[in-house]
């Protein structure tokens, strides 16, 4: 009896695993990728650990990591081609206004618990979202207008969206909005309770999501394992279904370098994030049973920029008098062409990076304007580009302004990253070249971002900003007159100069839009207004860097997060 | 050979003071210039004999591996940038040098093709100044605090042992943090740097304050202070003439182990972002970019900053050692 029982077990598990197992009107998503095997563990090294498990609350890097592998939304950013495709959503119509969108699910798919999904999870979760007194992450995206999206329920299977306006990112909004077990999460969401569970102390069979993984154990200070998802919803090209890795393992290794000594000494099979010295460490190593992947310019920027707020009522007097060399275009053209992009991405990224004109980086591939390009160096446009301004050299060579003040100024930056104290360093000795006498300043983060968002107590900050999607809808908190992160003056809710009414008025005009040529010549436009005006002086893009045991298939590293894992469902290890 | 070891001590230090005194006569180029095309150069290698085997009289480098015939003799006393000689005059005289555009990267270059061999000479400069300055603030605090604790005992003694336990027990790399955040920007690096240390030398009083405390204690209670107190001494007149000019032997043992301290001191604060910032080099911040692994592991002489702050500490323990020994009681 027990021995039949045993069978019986067994042979379950081998159909689960040969994943020929069928629930009765599964609307399964088909893949085009060849089949690949079941089983094995990925192991990877990770610098931090998770925050939380819980959708609502995960801002952290390694939170959403996991959350992407154990979650899944109506829609999907495929980070390949950078365009989205179908996911929970098996359909998406849009009205000719592009204010209402129809959305038709899939049906028949269940959560990792096994429970059925429906268009009731997905209202329940756009309520939780957009629930004021949660303040998700999640709810700011959803507001179009200013104002919330509306959703209602069709039938089980079809939800309606609609937007205040025509929204020009159109359904890329979905992507990331992780859909909820509304059968495990109503009752916390009524009792209150809903941002205090998913924690990292939950019992795995509290959480349940529509990913290819689902949590199964953690380790404190160790490892989290998620396991395969036996109902997830995609099937590769031979009708198995999708995952294919049995367990994925996170190690938490506190830093980057104790990363790549993991990974080098074959302790774990993946590795991303690194840095290009890091990088070329292992590349110089020849190893056959590693791949290391460059997959090119991500979506980062790095940028110098000067104090351009209104300081009137702040009694900051020595920064406002250097304000009128900040203020002057051409004194920023002069320092961007002083600048030696080519050097800090040689120096600085061993090579792994690209110059900058905008803030748009070749590695986005559907916004990028190749006509921008960046300042070359040229110390004698610069010296041109200052003496047309007023600017002069006294006789020990250093550059003054017309009232005879020598221009100085500090450059503030961050203690805890090398690459930008690098990269302040070579701009130092640039634009010393042009006879501008500049110190760096490196302070921790926190004082830093105080004095750039509270006390405006700067002169010039290098700083670094990365996108969270290609499309311009990514930039709308920086790029604006009233935006939060319109670092260089956030004291001005409106354009103090023409150009930037100009970047007011075409950033407003392409989030309306919802034609994609339309966007495309609305966006190019402020490209070129930037590289123009130069209200920030882009220095480079770091490439996004990985690596992975040579056996592993499927890798393709991408430049928008999670970098190596947002394929995790396909990945599976070779015969070898 | 106690004193042959104690000799050489001295001799070092004195060679490593000297150094830092005339840096930039002892530099070939400037700290700060950058040679971007030569990143992470490895020590230039000085030849004798050339590779047909011919011995030359005067060392000299290769220009590039490739060219055989192309020599660089090394000068001595050669023209190169201008700088302030001790502060005072300005000359133009380096002590070594190769006729550009040959390189002599004595101890290699960094990431910024930096010679390492003219950073470590100016950040001598800065490392031992801090040590110094750090250590004779710390003693100089401690010895009047310490001395007039110990000396008139009471209330005065236990405020001032309340604050120093006080000090010892504060988070002081908060506290200096804290200190770096508040610093106006315009404040050159040298100067807002040199406040860091002199936090550090204040918050380091209570150690030799304690020390100070106990042997003023017992020379109070000595026969000749007691009768100078008895022919009518002030308390301020036997505290400057009789009980402090005492702790002066102590006060020299605690110089020679707090200088290397607080040397270390800085090669932590620089490892932790709080040193002098670039392009100013420290002998911390030059060993700051080890905390990369691959620094650590590709280029080794990177590590060779490392032995300064370490001779000199081995230096200031050896005259330590010799102080403490003088300071011991020859058995009768």
């Amino acid at each position: 009896m027990r021995c039949r029982g045993y069978m019986r077990y067994r042979a379950a598990l081998l159909i689960v695993l040969s994943g020929a197992v069928r629930l009765a009107g599964e609307d399964l998503l088909s893949t085009t990728k060849p089949p690949g095997r079941y089983g094995g563990n990925l192991v990877v090294a990770e610098r931090s650990e998770p925050k939380t498990l819980n959708p609502v609350m995960a801002i952290d890097n390694g939170s959403r990591e996991l959350l992407s592998l154990m979650m899944a939304d109506l829609v999907h950013i495929n980070r390949e081609s950078q365009r989205t495709e179908p996911a929970l959503a098996r359909a998406v119509d849009r009205s000719p206004d592009g204010r209402r969108y129809i959305v038709r699910l899939r049906e028949g798919l269940r959560f990792s618990d096994g429970y059925p999904f429906d268009a009731d999870d997905v209202l329940f979760s756009f309520q939780v979202y957009l629930d004021e007194k949660i303040h998700s992450p999640q709810r700011d995206l959803l507001m179009v207008g200013g104002k919330p999206l509306t959703v209602s329920k069709q039938d089980s299977h079809t939800v309606v969206f609609e937007f205040a306006q025509p929204y020009g990112p159109e359904d890329r909004l979905f992507d990331s909005i992780a859909i909820l077990p509304r059968h495990l999460l109503l009752q916390p969401y009524t009792e209150g309770t809903l941002t205090k569970v998913w924690d990292l102390n939950s019992m795995p069979a509290d959480i349940a999501g529509l990913g290819p993984f689902r949590f199964k154990q953690y380790v404190p200070g160790q490892r989290l394992v998620l396991e395969r998802n036996p109902y997830y919803w995609k099937q590769d090209s031979a009708g198995q279904r999708l995952p294919y890795l049995a367990n994925i393992i996170f190690e938490y290794v506190g830093s980057e370098d104790a990363q790549v000594l993991r990974f080098a000494s074959g302790g774990a099979d993946v590795v991303s994030r690194i840095s290009a010295r890091n990088f070329d460490l292992l590349s110089r190593e020849a190893h056959r049973s590693r791949r290391l992947v460059d997959a090119g310019p991500s979506l980062e920027y790095n940028f110098l920029f000067f104090n351009l707020n209104n300081l009137s009522k702040k009694n900051l007097p020595q920064i406002e008098a250097k304000q009128s060399w900040f203020r002057n275009v051409s004194f920023r053209r002069a320092v961007s062409a002083l600048i030696d992009r080519q050097s800090i991405a040689w120096l600085v990224f061993a090579g792994r990076a690209v110059p900058l004109a905008t803030h748009v980086t070749p590695g986005n591939k559907l916004w990028f304007d190749s006509s921008v390009v960046p300042t070359a160096r040229s110390i004698e446009s610069a010296r041109t580009l200052l003496s047309s301004a007023g600017f002069s050299w006294n006789s020990s060579h250093k550059l003054i302004d017309q009232s005879g003040r020598p221009v100085e100024f500090s450059i503030l930056t961050n203690t805890g990253n090398t690459e930008r104290i690098q990269m302040a360093t070579m701009i130092q000795q640039d634009l010393e070249q042009a006879g501008i006498a500049t110190h760096m300043v490196s302070l921790e983060f926190r004082s830093m971002l105080d004095r750039i968002t509270g006390t405006f107590d700067y002169e010039a900050c290098l700083l670094g900003l990365a996108s969270g999607d290609v499309d311009p809808g990514s930039e709308m908190s920086v790029w604006p007159s009233d935006g939060s992160t319109h670092l260089w003056d956030l004291t001005r809710a409106t354009a103090d100069t023409m150009w930037q009414s100009e970047i007011d008025r075409l950033m407003a005009s392409q989030m309306r839009s919802t034609k994609v040529a339309t966007r495309k010549r609305l966006y190019d436009r402020v490209q070129q207004i930037m590289a123009t005006n130069l209200p920030i002086i882009p220095l480079v893009s770091p490439n996004v860097l990985a690596g992975a045991k040579a056996g592993l298939r499927n890798l393709r590293p991408a430049i928008l997060l999670p970098y190596v894992l947002w394929n995790g469902e396909e990945l599976y290890w070779s015969a070898q | 050979m106690m004193e042959s070891k104690v000799t050489a001590a001295y001799g070092v230090l004195a060679t490593i003071h000297l150094i830092a005194f005339l840096a930039d006569f002892v530099a070939p180029y400037p700290f700060a210039a950058q040679q971007r095309d030569l990143s992470f150069a490895p020590p230039t290698r000085i030849h004798w004999t050339d590779r047909s085997g011919q011995f030359h009289f005067r060392p000299f480098i290769y220009r590039s591996a490739s060219a055989a015939s192309n020599l660089a003799p090394i000068h001595f006393f050669v023209r190169g940038y201008s700088y302030k000689l001790a502060g005072l005059f300005t000359t133009d005289r380096h002590l070594f040098g190769v006729e550009s555009p040959a390189v002599l990267f004595v101890l290699g270059s960094d990431g910024f093709g930096r010679d390492q061999f003219s950073r470590l000479a100016a950040g001598s400069r800065i490392s031992l100044t801090a040590g110094w300055l750090a250590a004779a603030i710390s003693l100089s605090l401690g010895a009047i605090l310490g001395g007039l604790a110990g000396f008139y005992g009471g209330w005065l003694d236990d405020l001032v042992m309340r604050l120093g336990e006080i000090s010892l027990a504060l988070p002081w790399i908060y506290l200096l943090l804290a200190g770096r955040a508040g610093l106006p920007l315009d404040v050159p690096a040298v100067t807002s740097y040199f406040i860091l240390i002199t936090i550090v030398g204040v918050l380091g009083w209570a150690r030799p304050a304690r020390l100070v405390r106990g042997l003023a204690l017992s020379v109070r209670e000595r026969g000749y202070v007691t009768a100078a107190r008895a022919f009518g001494a002030s308390g301020s007149y036997l505290l400057r003439v009789h009980v402090l000019p005492d702790t002066i032997s102590i006060l020299v043992t605690q110089a020679a182990l707090l200088v290397p301290q607080y040397i270390l001191a800085e090669v932590t604060l620089s490892f932790l972002g709080l040193g002098i910032d670039e392009p100013s080099p420290s002998w911390g911040n030059m060993l700051a970019g080890l905390q990369h692994y691959n620094v650590l592991v590709s280029y080794w002489w990177m590590l060779l900053p490392a032995l300064a702050p370490a001779i000199v500490s081995l230096c200031c323990f050896s005259i330590a050692d010799s102080l403490l020994e003088l300071r011991r009681p020859v058995p009768l």
